[in-house]
This record gives structure tokens, C-alpha cells and sequence, in this order.
């Protein structure tokens, strides 16, 4: 497979409610942003566009529509859309230049999950005529993988907020992040139980906000003179939907799509996981070997600012971010879609 | 460049106002196991699957991969969801043959669906967009004033839409698989029906339909190994543009027409009526069909009624380029399949295996796809020979 370059990424602040700003208001900015970054204007120079949302969050059909709006797609331009997470579409793009179809690409990732309340959206995810009638929700499914986690001897509650509390202390870094702050494990231990195991804080926020990145051919990169970081790899799978038929302590589809990827072949200095809850935070790097020398989660993660079809691409944002600075050398990111970590996406970057 | 590929199994369902016999999870499986079966196939022997559908509310299930999963054999594999509107089962056979062209897999399973009868689709597409104005028309309210404003600048005759309308569901008689089986059609018969989006009657119009398609796409080593004969994908393109613009020609759209173009460079087309046999093109109404045969370059614009009403793109006229043998989206509609089913009926033509709506001898057929308010558009060309 061919080397491909992250040449360009932005995000939004993750807020709890945008307000009266609708998708293009959202989009428009992190858009303009990151073609700006190395000096394109529009997606007409890029070979190929690719969006992820979901109509299910703004409550009405076809939210990638208006999302053209955004884009300055007159003359006509390449384009496509998953009803996923932006990490998909960017995986997309990512064929469609190895095909040789185009040697650049624009993606973004958008959503405005204020208007409804997104663990109760979420549960129309789930088997239609099994489970979704019974209306667990994604905080009640992840409160039930935690449980079988502490049951098993696999973590502690203590693991749990050591997780938060790096999470919302590497949030102080970051300007974009909705939750941060200095909290340690007793502080955190003494609030209640939310949905037990579970307390608040192990649980994401739902945030708005949208992010969008430019890739292109090394060879292009290069010929432009702009800072890049390389997509080494990149893998996605997914497992069964039946909860009962998986082992929830652990993620053999993010192990298989490491192994894929390439994550096991040197070791990786930095990870940004998608991992809506503390616990599966603790899932993930063990599914992918991170020791204690990794940094994990430099942005604070999800538990600092969940932007529902934006948070995948943005934590391959962060890593391409962190890299193109020259923090780092080598990391992964991941992201996911689906109740209790169902299918999981893994990319391995490297400086140049 | 891009590995060749080609489609090597194709799968439907037959389609119906109501399949109350399968869940979702069944009607997809049905026609991907039908798509596994013509290509001498297993579950075991799929590397990925790519899934479309049109919106997630036309069946009420959020981003129903996650669910889908298990029906389609997937576990432990990556599965990708593409939604890009009317255009998505276009859309999603070239997504997932560019799963093959780039080398990466082998071989991919394709599929796509909508089971229509879950819920009402046109309300589905007209539910209030905050901070937009409320369009409470549907599709066929959509369209008909740009049809109108067609019928204005081509002085087509009246009677242009009805003679589609026909066209089209005598083609579905051939089709066992096709929704719509009118043995009675005729002009008298559509012009009697029901006015709904003037100038639009009922028979005008698409049914709304349960079902699913599926296709099998195989890099070149294995494709030449099927059992049976591969259709080569000779080219792809999507275009999209705005809903709306300054200036936007919505009669003939410029997405579509570069999106033509550019699919018939790839595939060495320079006169599309000369140099394909056949073309399965997404026409839910039926003055779609000479507005399409314009954009589509089959005609000079404001000509392309007059194919119509010649009887050129009619099987049964024994027309030179006959259009929609299946029956097309006015005999079966599951929007989020119909693009697929353009695709895969286009590739059942250049196998030689469309039984009683075959086109003798074709070798070069397009598939057509489009959604939205026509600004989104999917094509591909496909072969008896590889390039």
C-alpha cells in the first residue's frame, strides 16, 4: 500500500449546544480552516470529498445534504458520504487514492447532538425487534460491560478514575475540550454512582461541533512543501451486534484491526483511543499493548468532548497534530462505532 | 493505476409493496446469499462488505450496519455504510469496488436495501429541517415543476411521459423479479390514472418497494476463475453539486452531465447511443427518461422524447438502444437498492444473463444512478471484455 499524508486538520470546540447554528454553520469553519492550512480554498482543489453524520442526530433525513453547501461544489465536484463516523470517510478516501482515482482528498465529520438525547437515538442502533423495543441505552449497555469488567477482576473503580482524572487534567491543554480539570481518584470516587458502575464522569459528555482533515500522495506533499504526517496503516472491524455472543472485557476487532494496520510491528509513543467510557479506555490500550511508556489520550479523549461522526477523525487529527509538531514519532489512533465498542477502526502514523 | 475488477455474483430479492415474510436482517441476507450462490461462493470466501442504504428513517434503525452484521456474515470484517441519497446503491457498488481496485481486498460483498413498508417514505423525506424552509411535497412534488419546465422548453409532446410509463412495465413483464406486473399497460390506462404532481399521474410514478440487491466484486485473477462470466467494471464516477445555487440548471444538471463524461472517458465511450447496447438508467418518473436521455448525451437537448416516442429505447420495439429492460425504478422501487439494482441489471446484460430481457449480443451497458434533488450522481460502465 502507498504512504498517504495527513497534511491538514481542524475542530471545533466540543460544546454541549451550539445553539441556533445549523450543519453548515457548524462545518463551514473547520472546512475553511483546514483547506487554509495549506493554502487551498475549496473543495474544488482537492480530487475527492467524503463526509460522515447522521440524520438521526439533527432528527430529519439527509444531514449530509446541506453539508455540500459547505464546500463551494460549483462545478459539480467528487463526493461521497458515510452514515458514519468521519474516521470512515476517511477510510474511504484512503482507497480511492490507492486506487489512483485521486492523489487528494478532504474529510469531515459533523454533528449536532443537542437537539435530542443522544444515549436514547442511540438505542434505535441496536436489533429492531429484539433489543431496540426495550430501549437500553448506550450508557445502560457500556454500565453492563463495566460491570462484567469489575466482576471479572479485570480493573477496579480506581482504574476507572485514574483514567478520568488523566483524561480531564490533559484536558487543560487542549482549547477545544468541553470537560477539564484537576481532579484526583478520592475526589472522583466520593461522587455517587450515575448508572452504577458507573459515575458521571465516566461517562462522555454529547457535544456539537464538527472537524475536517486534507490528505494527499506523499509525492504531493512533498511537491507542495508542506508539513505532513504518514498514514503507515489503516483497519477497521467489526464484531457481532448480540452482546451476549461477545466477550465485553475485551476488543478482539480493535486487535485484529491493530494487527492489520501495522500498530505491533515498532513500538508507538502517543494513542488517542475513542473510548466514550472510562472503562473501555482500559479495554482498548490492552486490546493494543499500550504500556505505561505510551502517552494515551494527550487531548484529554472523548471523556473531554464527544462529537458524535467528528471524534474518530479527530483523534487521527490529534496524533497527525501531535506529530507534524514533532512531539512524537510514531502513534495510533482509533476509533468506533456502536454499542460497547462493536466495530473499531485503527491508524498507524508516522513522522517523516 | 487501479487494479481491474469485476462483478462476479449478483443477488436479488423479489420485489414487493411488503415483505412481511423476512426481517431486515432476512431480506438482506436473501439476496446476498442469492449474490454468494451465482458466484459459486461462500461466506468464508468475502474479505469485506460494503452496505448502503437511503435514510436511516425510512426503516427507523440508526446506522443499521452495526445490526446487520451478523445477517451479512461480517464479524471479524470490516464493514463500511454508504449513504449519498437516491444515488447511495450507485454509490455503494463503487465504493466497494474501489475496496478491490485499490488492491486491498480480493473479494467484496456489496448490498444494499430499504424494506418501504416499515414506514412511509415520503414523510420520511419530508420531515421539518430545523432552521430550513419545510418542503412538504415528497419527491414527486419535487420534481414536477422541473419536469414542467422540461415539457416547456422541448415542446415534447404530451403524451411523452405516458409512452415511458408503458415502456417501462412492459420491460417488467419480462422481469419475474420486477414489483409492478401490469399485464394490461397501455397508454389509455396510464393517462387514466389518478393526476398526483402535475403533469405526474399515479402510473407515472415509482411504487414504493421491499427489497435488496447484492453484488459480488472480484479482483481480475479471481474474477477470471468464477463459474460464470464476469462483467468487467470499464469505469466509475460520482459528481455531486448544491441543492441549491445561483443559476443552477435543474432541468439538465451539470453534475450529471460531467459525471457522464467522465464515466465514458474511462470506458473509451464517445457516442453513448452508438457505442453502448443497453443502459439501466434511475428513472422514478417517467419524464425522467428524455430529460436523462439529454443529460446523458444519448440525445441533443431538447431531442430526447423523441427517442422516446420512436420507440428506441424500447425492448419491444426492437429499439437500438433499449433503456431499462428490467422494468427500472418505475416497476421497483427499494430507494435505497434501486441505484444497485441499475448496476447490477446493467452487469446482468454484458453476462448474458438476463433471461427474457436480455439484450442480444450486449456488451457495454451503463448503470445510472441519481438522489436528492439531482444533485447527487453514480455511475458505472461495465463489459463482456476486459479493457
Amino acid at each position: 500500500m502507498k504512504d498517504i499524508a495527513v497534511i491538514a486538520f481542524s475542530q471545533s470546540d466540543s460544546v454541549a449546544d451550539a445553539g441556533a447554528n445549523n450543519e453548515v454553520e457548524l462545518i463551514m469553519p473547520v472546512v475553511s480552516d483546514a483547506l487554509g492550512q495549506v493554502g487551498f480554498k475549496s473543495a474544488q482543489d482537492v480530487d475527492f470529498t467524503c463526509s460522515g453524520s447522521c440524520d438521526y442526530l439533527q432528527g430529519a433525513a439527509f444531514a449530509f445534504v446541506s453539508g455540500v453547501d459547505a464546500l463551494g461544489a460549483v462545478p459539480p465536484i467528487k463526493e461521497s458520504h458515510v452514515e458514519m463516523d468521519a474516521a470512515w470517510a476517511l477510510y474511504e478516501s484512503w482507497l480511492k487514492i490507492q486506487m489512483g482515482q485521486a492523489e487528494s482528498a478532504l474529510i469531515y465529520g459533523f454533528g449536532k447532538s443537542s437537539p435530542g438525547e443522544l444515549p436514547h437515538v442511540l438505542t434505535l442502533q441496536m436489533d429492531p425487534y429484539y433489543v431496540a423495543p426495550l430501549w437500553a441505552d448506550t450508557i445502560g449497555m457500556a454500565a453492563l460491560q463495566a460491570r462484567t469488567m469489575l466482576d471479572a477482576g479485570a480493573i477496579t473503580e480506581e482504574d476507572m478514575a485514574n483514567v478520568v482524572s488523566r483524561s480531564r487534567r490533559n484536558a487543560l491543554s487542549n482549547p477545544h475540550a468541553q470537560l477539564s480539570g484537576d481532579y484526583d481518584v478520592e475526589t472522583l470516587l466520593a461522587e455517587d454512582t450515575y448508572l452504577s458502575p458507573l459515575r458521571r464522569h465516566d461517562c462522555c459528555p454529547s457535544s456539537d461541533g464538527a472537524s475536517a482533515m486534507v490528505i494527499c500522495t506523499v509525492e504531493r506533499a512533498r511537491e507542495m512543501g508542506v508539513k505532513y504526517a504518514v498514514i503507515r496503516g489503516i483497519d477497521h472491524r467489526i464484531e457481532t451486534h448480540h452482546l451476549g455472543a461477545r466477550d465485553l472485557t475485551v476488543s478482539s476487532s480493535t486487535r485484529t484491526a491493530g494487527e492489520r494496520a501495522g500498530v505491533f510491528e515498532a513500538p508507538v509513543e502517543v494513542a488517542e483511543l475513542y473510548a466514550p467510557f472510562s472503562h473501555q479506555e482500559l479495554i482498548l490500550s490492552r486490546s493494543l499493548d499500550l504500556d505505561g511508556d505510551v502517552d494515551i489520550n494527550p487531548s484529554g479523549g472523548v471523556l473531554a468532548g464527544n462529537m458524535m461522526m467528528a471524534s474518530g477523525l479527530s483523534r487521527i487529527g490529534e496524533v497527525a497534530q501531535r506529530i507534524m509538531a514533532g512531539d512524537y514519532q510514531r502513534g495510533l489512533a482509533h476509533a468506533t462505532s456502536g454499542a460497547c465498542l462493536q466495530h473499531n477502526l485503527v491508524t498507524v502514523l508516522e513522522g517523516v | 493505476m487501479a487494479e481491474l475488477a469485476a462483478v462476479i455474483g449478483i443477488g436479488q430479492t423479489k420485489y414487493q409493496t411488503k415483505r412481511g415474510d423476512v426481517s431486515i436482517a432476512g431480506l438482506v441476507r436473501e439476496a446476498a446469499q442469492n449474490a454468494l450462490i451465482d458466484a459459486g461462493l461462500e461466506w468464508r470466501d468475502i474479505d469485506a462488505v460494503v452496505i448502503g442504504k437511503a435514510p436511516d428513517m425510512f426503516e427507523g434503525v440508526v446506522m443499521p450496519e452495526t445490526y446487520l452484521t451478523d445477517a451479512l456474515g461480517c464479524n471479524g470484517k470490516p464493514m463500511l455504510r454508504v449513504h449519498t441519497a437516491g444515488s447511495v446503491g450507485g454509490s455503494t457498488a463503487l465504493v466497494a469496488a474501489s475496496h478491490v481496485q485499490s488492491g486491498v481486498f480480493k473479494r467484496v460483498l456489496t448490498v444494499t436495501f430499504e424494506k418501504q413498508s416499515e414506514s412511509n417514505a415520503m414523510w420520511a423525506l419530508s420531515n421539518p429541517h430545523p432552521f430550513s424552509p419545510h418542503l412538504n411535497a415528497g419527491a414527486g412534488g419535487y420534481f414536477a415543476p422541473i419536469i414542467r419546465e422540461y415539457i416547456r422548453r422541448s415542446e415534447a409532446p404530451y403524451d411523452a411521459g405516458i409512452k415511458v410509463a408503458v415502456k417501462d412495465r412492459k420491460h417488467a413483464l419480462r422481469n419475474p423479479l420486477a414489483h409492478l406486473q401490469l399485464p394490461d399497460i397501455s397508454m389509455e390506462m396510464v393517462e387514466q390514472s389518478p393526476m398526483l404532481w402535475e403533469p405526474l399521474r399515479f402510473l407515472e410514478s415509482c411504487p414504493s418497494s421491499d427489497g435488496a440487491c447484492a453484488l459480488v466484486i472480484a479482483a481480475e485473477d479471481l474474477a477470471t476463475q468464477a463459474p460464470k462470466k464476469p462483467a468487467w467494471i470499464r469505469g466509475g464516477a460520482m459528481r455531486s453539486e448544491p441543492t441549491m445555487y445561483a443559476g443552477r440548471e435543474e432541468v439538465n444538471p451539470q453534475a450529471g452531465r460531467d459525471c457522464a463524461k467522465d464515466v465514458y472517458s474511462q470506458a473509451g465511450v464517445t457516442d453513448p447511443r452508438r457505442d453502448l447496447d443497453c443502459a439501466e438508467v434511475y428513472v422514478p418518473f417517467s419524464w425522467y427518461e428524455p430529460m436523462w436521455l439529454e443529460n446523458l448525451g444519448f440525445a441533443p437537448e431538447g431531442e430526447g422524447w423523441k427517442l422516446t416516442m420512436e420507440g428506441a429505447t424500447s425492448l419491444d420495439e426492437g429499439g437500438d438502444i433499449p433503456w431499462n429492460c428490467s422494468g427500472g425504478v418505475l416497476s421497483s422501487n427499494p430507494i435505497g437498492a434501486s441505484g444497485m439494482i441499475r448496476f447490477a441489471e446493467a452487469a446482468r446484460q454484458v453476462r448474458g444473463d438476463a433471461d427474457d430481457h436480455q439484450v442480444e449480443g450486449a456488451k457495454l451497458a451503463l448503470g445510472h444512478a441519481y438522489g436528492g434533488g439531482a444533485q447527487f450522481y453514480s455511475m458505472w460502465i461495465v463489459g463482456s471484455e476486459k479493457p
